[in-house]
Order: C-alpha cells, then sequence, then structure tokens
C-alpha cells in the first residue's frame, strides 16, 4: 500500500519505568451500549469510506482508562460507575493489567489501540485524576492515561487495518498504536509511562575554538538554525568574556536572534533591483537606461510598514492609535474607556506535523498575546484563516512526510474549534484558500481581539519585583518551538521535531484567563506591574523580554514541572503553553496568590527583577546562565539582503469567459469561493452574546464580508473584523497582491458599516527561503505595496508577524513524480507568497450595520454596481479607491443601503448571486456592456432605495462609476442579460452548486 | 418588592456567565457570580438567593463527557443544599453545560425516583453526542409545552444553540412515558411555525425533540438552547433584514423574575 510498516512500540520507549515494584494498572474501556449511539464510530466509518475502503462495515468505540495505583477493585467500579461512563448511553469493563488479549472480539475483524507518548499533554487524564480526588478516593501515587480503541469490522488485512490508523486514527510524533488480528496482537504496555531522571551536569559548549566548518554543524545540529556571521558574532562575544558559553545561554541567545523572535529578516537592509514600483509609491527609486529600479532599504520593516503608520499618526490623519508595533498585539481606541488590542499569528510547522494540536495551540497562544498585551486584554473574539492544498489531492502523489491535506483541514478545524470554544471566546470570522503549493506547507493564521480598560495599556516591570509564573506547568514537549519554526521542512521533520509539538490545554488557559483578570481589576489596583506570555522559547524568552533593561535572577528549580526530571536548560527554554508570566511587586505576592489559589490556578515566585541588565540563572544555587541582556537583545548583526523582481514580468491578464450559467454555477462551486458553512458551524460565534453580524447571513445563510460584535453588552459601539487574501496575485506582482488584500480587508469592513477612517490593519507575512534573491523581491514588493496602500486608505498597520522558509524539501522519486503536477524549487516544494491582512474597523452605533443579503421585501430598491470608471485589473488607482471606499460607507451611515457586498477578483454576477442565494431573493438584472465574470479591481454591489443621481451626488472625487444593474424579483428566479446573451437560472440552483464542494 | 437575587455559578471552564448575568438583570434581578468553590465552602449562602443559575461553557474542558465532573461535584458535595433550595420553592435555571449538569446530577428530570443509592447512578436520561458526531452552532426554533415558572405555555421561541453534546437519550420506555405524561418535556424544537421535523429543526437527534426539561415542580428547568444570546435585537440573525418583535429570551427571564417576586 506504499506505507511503511508501523514500528510496534516498546512499551512507550523510553519513558517506561523498570515497573516490577510497582502498583497494578487498571484497564478500564468506556463503550456505547449500542451501535445507534456510537456517533463518533459512525463518522469514523464515513472517513474510512471516503479513503476508498466501502468494504469496511462497522468502527466501534471505546475510550480507555488506564489507572495505576494502589487502589482496590471497588474503588476502581466505582470511578468507572459513578464517574467514568454514562448510566444510560454506556458501558464499561475493568481488567487488572494493562494488555486485553482478547482483542479485537467477537464480531470484529482489527483493533486498533491509540496511546499518548510518555510526556504528550493529556488533559483528560489529569481532569479524570481531580475528581476521582473530588469522590473521596485517595489519588496519592495514582496515575492515570487515557487511550482510545477502534474496533473494525469488514476490513480484509492487517495492512489495511494499519493502514486506516495511519492515514485516520493517530499520529507518529505523539501517539503510539498497538494493532490486534489477524493472528497479531501487539502487547500493550504493562505501566504508565515515567520520565527518566537526568542528573544534573553543568555544561559549557567549547565554542572559542571551533572553525568555521564546525561553528555551521553546531548551528544545524543543536537546532540553533543561526547563520555563520550570527555564530561568529556569538565566538567574539565569548573570547571577549574569556570563557566559553553554558549550553543554557547559547540556547538562549539563539532563541532570541531566531527568525521567529526577531523577524531579522524583516528588519534587514536590503538592496532591490527589477521591475520599477508604479508612479504614485512613496518609495525612492533610481532607473537605470534599462528600465531597471534600484531601491535601498535600511530596515524594510522599518521604511515600509512601520513607515505609514508613523506618518499617518504624525500628519494627524489618524488619532487612534494607542500602542503600535512595541507590545505582544496593537491597541486602538474604543471609546473614551476602552480600547481593542488586535493580532494574528501563525502556526505553520506545527500544524504541518499536528493538525490538530499545532492549530489548538496556535489559537490558545494568540489568546495568551492578547491576554499578555499591556496589563492584560479581555479576549472577545477570535479569527482564523487556513491555506491548504486541496482536499481532493491525489493519495499516491501523497509525499512521504506529509499528512494529506484532507486530515490536516480536518484536525486543524477541530484543533480551533476545541480551543476556541473551550475558551468561550466567539470565532466569527476567517477563510480558507486552496492552492496545491500548501501541500507541505499548510498555513495556520489564528487573530484574537480583546477588549483593555485605556489605564490598562502600560506596563513595565520595576527593580525588585518578583518574576511570578502562573498557569501551566513545563515539559519537554516544547522544547525548540522557535528555532524549529523558523525551519524547513523535510521528510525526516516528524521525528526531528516531534518534541517542538504540544497538546493544548484549553481549561487551564482558561482559568489563566480568569485569574489575571481579577488580579488586573482589584480594587487596590493592578496587582502586576507587567505580563508577557510564554510563547516558543519558554521562560527564556519571556523573562528575556520582560527584563530586556533591568535584567533579572532566576533559580529554575522553583519552576513548577510536569514531571520531574528535567535539565536546567530544558526548563529555561521548553515552551509551556497556558503560561503567563508576571512582574509583582513584594506588596502585591500575598494577595496575588490568594486570587490564583481560589481560582485554582498555581503561582509561583521564581525570581526578582534586577537593576543592572545583567540576567543569572542559578539551578538549586549553581549559576548557569550569566548574560548582558544588551548584547542578547541588541547584539545580533544585522543581516543583508538582495532582491530582484525581474523588470517586465508582470502582470497578466485573464482570459475572457463568457458569463454562461454553467461558467457562474462553476465559479461558485471553485473550492475557494464555495460555502465554509462545514467549519463555520463548528465554531461557537455567539458566546459573550456580543454577536451583530455573523459569518452566515440572511435567511439563505450566505457568506458575510465581515463580523461585528459588540464587546460591551451595555454599549452600542462595535468593532467589525474582517480579512483580505489575494493568492491569485502572488505570481503576478506581489505590489498588487499586497494593494489588493488591503482593499479588500477595507472593503468588506466597509460592507458591514464600518469606517475606513478608523480602520486599523494588521499583516501577516508567510513566505519562502528569503536567502532566495527573487523570493526576497517578492517580499519587497509586497512591503512596498503595503506602505502605498496604506497611506492611501489612512489604515495604519498596528501589529504584523511573519513566517519564512516555507518550504518543503522532497526525497527525490517524491520530487519527480510531483513535479508534474506543480511547480518545484530544487525539489522543494515552496509556498505562493502569501500575505493575509486582517482589518478592524470601530463602529460608533451598530444598529447602522448592513448585510450582504439581498432584501426581498424591498419594493422599488435596485441593485448598483460602484467602482471605478477604469479597471485594469490588478493594477488600482489608490487614491481613488480610496474616496470610493469612504464614500460607500457614508451612503451606509447614512442609511442609504438596504444590503452591500464586496465586489473584486470574483466578478460582478457572483457577487450578485451570492447575495440573491443569501436572502433567498430572485434577481433580474440587465448588466449593459458590464462584463460579468471579470475581476474587478474594486468595487462594491449595493442594494439601495435611491436613484443613481441620489449615490452619485455622494460618491465625491473623479473616477468613480454607479451602474444600476438590478432589482430583487418576488418569485427565485435569477436572470441576467448581458453581452454573451440572456441567461437564467434560480436561487435553489446556485445554492446547491455554492454549498457543494464541502458539504461534509 | 426587591428584585431577585441570582447566583451565576461557575467554574473552571464555565464561560456564558457574563452574558448570562447581563441577561438576568435586564429582566431586572440582581446577579452575582459564585465561584464553586466558594459555594462548596460556604454552601449556606444560597439562602440569600432566590435563583440558582448554571450557565453554559465546558465545566473542567467536559473532559469524560459534558458537564460529569461538575455533576459530580454537586453531587458530593452540594446535594442537600441544593434539595433545600428547590424545597423551598425557588428556582434553578440550567442553560446548556448547566442543563447537561443537572442530568448528570439527577436533578432533571427529577428527584421523584431517587430513594437511597448513589445519585449519579440514578441519573434516568442522559445528553449525548449529537447525531452529527460534532459541535454545532445555529438558530433553532422552540415550543413551549406547559405553563412553568419559566415560561408561558404553548409558545414558539428562537434562539441559538451551540454545542457538541445535546441529544436527549432516555433510559429506556417508562422514563419516556414517565417525561411526557408527568409534564416534564418542558421544551421541544421546532420550525418557525411550531411544527417538528428532521435535522436541522432537532439540531441534535434529540428523542422526542426535547430541548429542555422541568422536574415535576416547574422549577427546576434545564434547557440545551442559549437563551441568553437572544435578549436585544441586534443578536438575531435576520435584524437586518426582517427582524422580530421581541427577543424571545427574554421572556423566558422575564417570566422566572416574576416568578421569583411573588416567593
Amino acid at each position: 500500500m506504499g506505507c511503511p510498516a508501523i514500528p510496534q512500540a516498546e512499551g512507550a520507549g523510553s519513558m517506561t519505568g523498570s515497573g516490577s515494584d510497582r502498583p497494578t494498572l487498571w484497564r478500564i474501556g468506556v463503550s456505547p451500549r449500542e451501535a445507534a449511539l456510537d456517533a463518533q464510530g459512525a463518522s469514523v466509518l464515513r472517513d474510512i469510506h471516503e479513503l476508498g475502503l466501502p468494504d469496511v462495515a462497522r468502527v466501534a468505540t471505546t475510550r480507555l482508562v488506564l489507572v495505576e495505583g494502589s487502589l482496590a477493585k471497588d474503588a476502581v467500579e466505582r470511578i468507572a460507575a459513578s464517574l467514568l461512563a454514562d448510566p444510560i448511553t454506556e458501558t464499561y469493563t475493568i481488567r487488572q493489567g494493562g494488555d486485553d488479549r482478547s482483542l479485537p472480539g467477537a464480531g470484529f475483524d482489527a483493533a486498533v489501540e491509540v496511546h499518548l507518548k510518555g510526556g504528550v499533554m493529556d488533559p483528560v487524564a489529569g481532569s479524570t485524576l481531580a475528581a476521582v480526588a473530588d469522590l473521596g478516593l485517595a489519588v496519592d501515587g495514582l496515575a492515570i492515561a487515557t487511550a482510545r480503541l477502534y474496533r473494525i469490522t469488514g476490513t480484509r488485512s492487517i495492512q489495511e487495518a494499519e493502514l486506516i490508523a495511519r492515514r485516520l486514527l493517530f499520529n507518529d510524533c505523539i501517539e503510539d498504536v498497538h494493532l490486534s488480528g489477524f493472528g497479531r496482537h501487539d502487547p500493550r504496555p504493562e505501566h504508565l509511562p515515567v520520565a527518566p531522571v537526568r542528573e544534573f551536569k553543568l555544561r559549557h559548549i567549547p565554542l572559542r575554538e571551533l572553525d568555521e566548518a564546525a561553528l555551521r554543524r553546531l548551528s544545524r545540529d543543536a537546532h540553533l538554525f543561526l547563520s555563520l556571521p550570527e555564530m561568529r558574532t556569538l565566538q567574539t562575544h565569548y573570547r571577549k568574556l574569556d570563557r566559553d558559553p553554558t549550553d543554557l545561554e547559547i540556547e538562549m541567545l539563539a532563541q532570541t536572534w531566531s527568525e521567529h523572535c526577531v523577524h531579522k529578516t524583516l528588519k534587514s537592509a536590503v538592496v532591490y533591483t527589477g521591475e520599477p514600483f508604479p508612479p504614485g509609491s512613496g518609495v525612492r527609486q533610481a532607473i537605470d537606461d534599462a528600465g531597471r529600479a534600484k531601491v535601498t532599504y535600511d530596515n524594510l520593516l522599518k521604511d515600509t510598514i512601520a513607515r505609514a503608520t508613523h506618518e499617518l499618526m504624525t500628519s494627524g490623519r489618524v488619532d487612534w492609535c494607542l500602542s503600535v508595533f512595541e507590545d505582544n498585539a496593537g491597541i486602538i481606541t474604543f471609546d473614551d474607556r476602552y480600547a481593542v488590542a488586535f493580532k494574528v499569528e501563525t502556526h505553520n510547522h506545527p500544524s504541518a506535523i499536528e493538525p490538530y494540536g499545532g492549530a489548538a495551540t496556535g489559537i490558545g497562544g494568540v489568546i495568551r498575546d492578547v491576554l499578555g498585551c499591556g496589563l492584560g486584554a479581555k479576549p472577545v473574539a477570535n479569527t482564523d484563516v487556513f491555506c491548504f492544498a486541496p482536499p481532493d489531492f491525489p493519495m499516491d502523489l501523497l509525499p512521504k512526510g506529509i499528512l494529506h491535506p484532507r486530515r490536516i483541514f480536518k484536525g486543524v478545524v477541530a484543533g480551533v474549534r476545541d480551543y476556541g470554544n473551550r475558551m468561550g471566546i466567539p470565532t466569527v470570522n476567517g477563510a480558507i484558500c486552496f492552492d496545491d503549493r500548501y501541500l507541505g506547507n499548510p498555513l495556520v493564521f489564528c487573530g484574537c481581539l480583546g477588549l483593555i480598560p485605556r489605564d490598562r495599556i502600560h506596563k513595565a516591570p520595576r527593580p525588585g519585583d518578583r518574576i511570578v509564573v502562573i498557569g501551566g506547568r513545563t515539559g519537554r514537549d516544547g522544547i525548540h518551538g522557535a528555532t524549529f519554526s523558523s525551519a524547513e521542512l523535510t521528510d525526516t521533520h516528524a521525528d526531528e521535531f516531534s518534541h517542538a509539538v504540544q497538546i493544548g490545554d484549553a481549561i487551564t488557559e482558561k482559568k489563566v484567563l480568569d485569574a489575571m483578570l481579577r488580579a488586573r481589576d482589584h480594587a487596590s489596583g493592578c496587582l502586576y506591574s507587567a505580563v508577557t506570555d510564554c510563547g516558543a522559547g519558554g521562560l527564556s524568552s519571556a523573562v528575556g523580554e520582560m527584563a530586556a533593561t533591568l535584567g533579572a535572577e532566576v533559580e529554575l528549580s522553583e519552576v513548577p514541572l510536569k514531571y520531574a526530571g528535567l535539565r536546567y536548560d530544558e526548563i529555561w527554554i521548553s515552551e509551556a503553553q497556558e503560561r503567563m508570566v508576571l512582574a509583582v511587586p513584594p506588596e502585591n505576592w500575598d494577595t496575588l496568590r490568594a486570587i490564583c489559589a481560589a481560582e485554582n490556578v498555581e503561582a509561583t515566585e521564581i525570581g526578582t527583577f534586577r537593576d543592572d541588565g545583567r540576567l543569572i540563572v542559578r539551578y538549586r544555587g549553581t549559576q548557569v546562565g550569566d548574560l548582558d541582556m544588551h548584547f542578547v537583545h541588541e547584539g545580533i548583526p544585522k543581516g543583508q539582503r538582495e532582491a530582484i523582481w525581474p523588470a517586465g514580468a508582470s502582470p497578466s491578464t485573464t482570459d475572457r469567459r463568457p458569463a454562461t450559467v454553467e461558467n457562474l454555477l462553476r465559479d461558485l462551486s471553485a473550492l475557494n469561493a464555495s460555502s465554509k458553512e462545514w467549519v463555520i458551524r463548528q465554531y461557537d460565534h455567539e458566546v459573550q452574546g456580543g454577536s451583530v453580524i455573523k459569518p452566515l447571513v440572511g435567511p439563505g445563510q450566505g457568506p458575510s464580508d465581515a463580523a461585528v460584535i459588540r464587546p460591551r453588552l451595555d454599549s452600542a459601539r462595535g468593532v467589525a473584523i474582517a480579512n483580505g487574501m489575494h493568492g491569485r496575485l502572488a505570481d503576478v506582482d506581489p505590489y498588487w497582491m499586497a494593494a489588493a488584500a488591503i482593499d479588500e480587508a477595507v472593503r468588506n469592513i466597509v460592507c458591514v458599516g464600518g469606517d475606513p477612517r478608523r480602520t486599523a490593519i494588521l499583516d501577516n507575512f508567510c513566505w519562502g527561503n528569503c536567502e532566495d534573491p527573487r523570493t526576497m523581491g517578492a517580499l519587497v514588493r509586497a512591503c512596498q505595496g503595503c506602505y502605498d496602500a496604506a497611506i492611501a486608505h489612512g489604515t495604519p498597520f498596528i501589529s504584523g508577524k511573519d513566517s519564512l522558509n516555507n518550504e518543503f524539501a522532497l526525497d527525490p522519486a517524491d520530487a519527480a513524480r510531483l513535479a508534474e503536477r506543480m511547480p518545484l524549487h530544487n525539489n522543494r516544494v515552496r509556498i505562493p507568497s502569501t500575505l493575509l491582512i486582517s482589518a478592524i474597523g470601530v463602529i460608533d452605533d451598530v444598529h447602522r450595520c448592513v448585510t450582504m443579503d439581498a432584501k426581498r421585501m424591498a419594493d422599488g430598491s435596485s441593485f448598483y454596481f460602484v467602482g471605478l470608471d477604469v479597471d485594469a485589473w490588478p493594477r488600482v488607482d489608490l487614491a481613488r479607491a480610496a474616496a470610493l471606499h469612504r464614500g460607500v460607507a457614508d451612503l451606509i451611515a447614512a442609511g442609504l443601503v438596504l444590503a452591500a457586498h464586496d465586489c473584486g477578483e470574483e466578478g460582478i454576477l457572483m457577487a450578485l448571486a451570492e447575495m440573491a442565494l443569501a436572502g433567498r431573493c430572485g434577481i433580474r438584472a440587465d448588466l449593459g456592456a458590464l462584463d460579468p465574470l471579470a475581476p474587478v479591481v474594486t468595487g462594491y454591489i449595493l442594494q439601495s432605495p435611491a436613484d443613481p443621481q441620489q449615490l452619485a451626488a455622494r460618491l465625491e472625487g473623479p473616477g468613480l462609476a454607479v451602474h444600476r444593474i438590478a432589482q430583487p424579483a418576488d418569485d427565485l428566479a435569477f436572470t441576467w442579460l448581458c453581452r454573451d446573451g440572456q441567461f437564467t437560472t434560480d436561487v435553489p440552483t446556485l445554492d446547491a452548486a455554492w454549498r457543494s464542494p464541502l458539504a461534509w | 418588592m426587591t428584585d431577585p437575587k441570582v447566583l451565576i455559578l461557575r467554574t473552571a471552564g464555565t464561560n456564558c456567565d457574563e452574558e448570562t448575568a447581563y441577561a438576568w438583570e435586564q429582566a431586572g434581578a440582581r446577579t452575582q457570580r459564585v465561584h464553586v468553590r466558594e459555594l462548596t465552602d460556604r454552601p449556606a449562602m444560597l439562602g440569600e438567593f432566590a435563583i440558582l443559575t448554571l450557565p453554559g461553557g465546558f465545566s473542567y474542558g467536559d473532559d469524560i463527557s459534558a458537564g460529569k465532573i461538575l455533576a459530580s461535584q454537586l453531587t458530593s458535595h452540594l446535594a442537600d443544599a441544593v434539595r433545600s433550595f428547590v424545597a423551598t420553592g425557588r428556582l434553578v435555571l440550567g442553560i446548556c453545560n448547566g442543563f447537561q449538569v443537572l442530568v448528570k446530577a439527577g436533578l432533571l428530570p427529577g428527584p421523584a425516583a431517587q430513594a437511597g443509592g448513589d445519585p449519579l447512578a440514578d441519573q434516568s436520561v442522559t445528553l449525548t453526542h449529537n447525531d452529527s458526531a460534532r459541535f454545532e452552532a445555529r438558530w433553532v426554533h422552540l415550543r413551549s409545552s406547559r405553563e412553568s415558572a419559566f415560561l408561558p405555555a404553548d409558545t414558539v421561541l428562537a434562539m441559538p444553540i451551540a454545542h457538541g453534546e445535546g441529544k436527549l437519550v432516555c433510559r429506556d420506555d417508562t422514563v419516556r412515558r414517565r417525561l411526557a405524561d408527568d409534564g416534564h418535556i418542558a421544551l421541544t424544537y421546532c420550525n418557525a411555525d411550531g411544527r417538528p421535523g428532521p435535522y436541522p429543526i432537532n439540531p441534535n437527534g434529540s428523542e422526542a425533540d426535547i430541548a429542555g426539561l422541568t422536574d415535576a415542580t416547574g422549577r427546576i428547568l434545564g434547557l440545551m438552547p442559549h437563551p441568553e444570546r437572544h435578549v436585544q435585537p441586534t443578536q438575531h440573525p435576520a435584524w437586518t433584514g426582517s427582524p422580530p418583535a421581541c427577543s424571545d429570551g427574554r421572556v423566558l427571564f422575564e417570566c422566572a423574575v416574576r416568578t421569583a417576586r411573588t416567593l
């Protein structure tokens, strides 16, 4: 079947203890009482059929709970009966010992049993242990783990069962599998895994003597991922200090200097040559005789994206930015008392390897960014945007080391769902894009919006403040998250970096949130002077960041651990989910500790902030690190990059297609345009009660352009949230891609009633390897496009993030097969340069908001196409586009618009069709000379009772066009007259086409 | 007459407590959010309240099964306090996860048959995985079948659901009959005209389209849908088109506050 055999796990590998003197393991199995109640089994069965195995007849699921400890049988019985099994729908079995040799059991052909590997987070086990204690049973020395058992009827061989297991039921990098059936029985472990204890031994790295080759080797083998100049800078530093660094020091420097933490590519000095930027661009370019432009940037980020914000603020066009680029999230004014904080992160590499855990910890991480912004913002909405290869990608073309896109898709959605829903944060906006080139590097963007009192925005630790960690404990499951996310993926990455993959525990984070907000809003004032989240890089980056100017001293043996035996450097660098670091004035420590205790949150003091800029790290009193914070944060040598975008390569035109019914239905059912309802409904988008414009709108539940929430239920003020992304232009010209993404994000905000003059944006760049000048050239063009468009629209960037090296190195045989389907670069799949623009707009009165569904009962209203009179897609006149958006925002604010829908890349007819299906409302259109299916550079469809003159009068400025194109019908017919002829279909047909591809 | 006081019970993973407090306050009640730890330490504090609310969320992550661990805590530590609270005529409302807790603690459909033994073992119905095997958020219609402390009779109400384990299953036919005959079925899923139907009208596969139950007195109500998410006009999905005449969730909170004022 072309997939390698599953290694038979030896117990749980190195994590298994010696065992003979250890207490008994009880194996409790909880199963649905009858097949009809096994919804999970039925769902797995559908997935198996989709794999192309229609003969499998039944899957029965069992939850296994393994309890180890000195418990009597009746106590185990009590746990099973009154806690684990539902008395109505489930039955349970109890066995002494870890194995069940009777598997797969009567009526089944094979059994697949999945156990978590040692050290992987098991939130259910933790909750179960607490609940057992609550039953009044003694839990000292008791250990609990959970596992899953699937029994299968109708499979033909153990190899087929293995295939099912590998494709659907377990993930090598966090789980072990045990099979039974067809004469095979993998023995199950007889004891729960125990972590190995490592002796304390201080290690130094002999850095000073290394030659160039050895420095490179050290960088790669120790997973530091530093460049040679960076390694040399470290070497020079330690030669000057006349000593070798400890391993902890090197690890900390590598993390702080990683692409993930310091964004060195975007901040590097760049020389760009090639295609000139269009007239009107704010760039200073010199053009040579051959028509090639040359541009020099000192710091790409500062000279483009940050410059736009700076200029908008200093010119007075924008006076509502409160904190930009400096904190974990950007902050803008909401009202007199509150502000909103917004951040979007990516979690691409972990999601490629373990989609569920990767996506869940992605959303968990961005929530902590917002919670750790200022003195803590309360998360009020989440967003998510994904890029995958198509879910119907041929199974036989799938390269080694890559999970199938359908599985990644389902896993990612489940991860975001389970984490976001448990946190009680509505997931209100998102998008999904499909392209073959996301095969090895799926993109997972997670965003979070928070509400923060304006007097809680500024923070600064003070010398003498205690360093307090609250929330999740540290394990080995988060080592090298920051450096790993900065590396290219290969077919062996799953093995090499399984230690960087974590499983989330949303409830621990929810408890941290509850405790922190109580401490923030304490009657005597905020109980801490600063806070930050523990992201990739763990304590090393969190404490390192907070102590950047002050310095600090830390005792690592105080840090709470998931299990004994971690080395000091592991404690320092391992990422712990669900954890925050606070700077607590000594006089507040007791009060804070009491609040944490009341919320069942662990809070531990691990050190003190100093005042001399030195960071001293100790383990059981022995010094294991002594770092100069100035060198840590400022010592990194500045990068120099070369960037090229060949002149004359852009842009291309697309072929014109006639606007037939067939072509319209094909466009509606294209993966990128089709309904994402299957995903949206799995997210709770209404928790907290603030939902004003939902992701699906109208009686036909069509696609909303943006979401609006009301973060304070007692105020009519709201926030619109939208995004823009324009993958199609990545290969044409990233400059226009960036301009189009910003334009789309702004248009989406306007469509629901937002105002571009109150809209802020965020950038997320996901790029390939920028050592390649052409890839770097794409980045430069996109950044310059960001600057020019942000200035034109008056929308400041308030925060951003980048994820580079999104390439997958294939093994040569796989590369040969894939080359026929997609472009490769040196046997690498490189993602299309992807820029996500996320936007938030503050709305004064949500009662003025509109939705995109055509309104049926609106007699006398018409549909208008409002756009630019010159459309040279993808080139847009930025100033005119900005005037258009302001004009449409004013029309909506004046109450002249019944429905508004974004009209862009997908063309006018498609936008009308979406309005019709959302409103369950027929439409009769006469498009005149307009091209119905051609991409539009920027525009809107508005349903309005006003006449064209009234609309035109309010759209000031030259170059704007208003066309009356349609009327609502009182039946479900959808007809259009255009230069290609007269065509008729109906709303149910449109609706079915739009829903078909992802109606899972 | 003073405004009735509502205790909103929260614990790790509760996440609808603030909007539920807002809904009660809009209806004229005063609210206090109390952590289960605080209530366990001082069960007598229940005496200060007219209404106990178990709001939605994922108590303890819904680890093991939805609402199970909080239900176990209630029966271990608060069974007597809650029983005497109800016995003195006061009201209990469980929404979504709160409904799951009440069912798994044996408080709904009601204590009639509970003579001794572990009350959890005496649970007679349960809420289990939706037929779709996944979490779903969507708006539904509900029909109230009888008058109770919380609801007028024979009314159709619109509000959203958001759950993965909302399918009501009875232990056996005897229980099924008793629910119908003794008036325990407070709310059923229906269409806008009040008539029952298949998925998605019944969004999870609940037996007899049951969306909410009361105990024999009508003073304990549990329901899967979220009335607190429909107390403002802009929460309704059609408000920009053809908005409904009233925000249906308010009906429930206002009716309960009226009842509580007579206590």
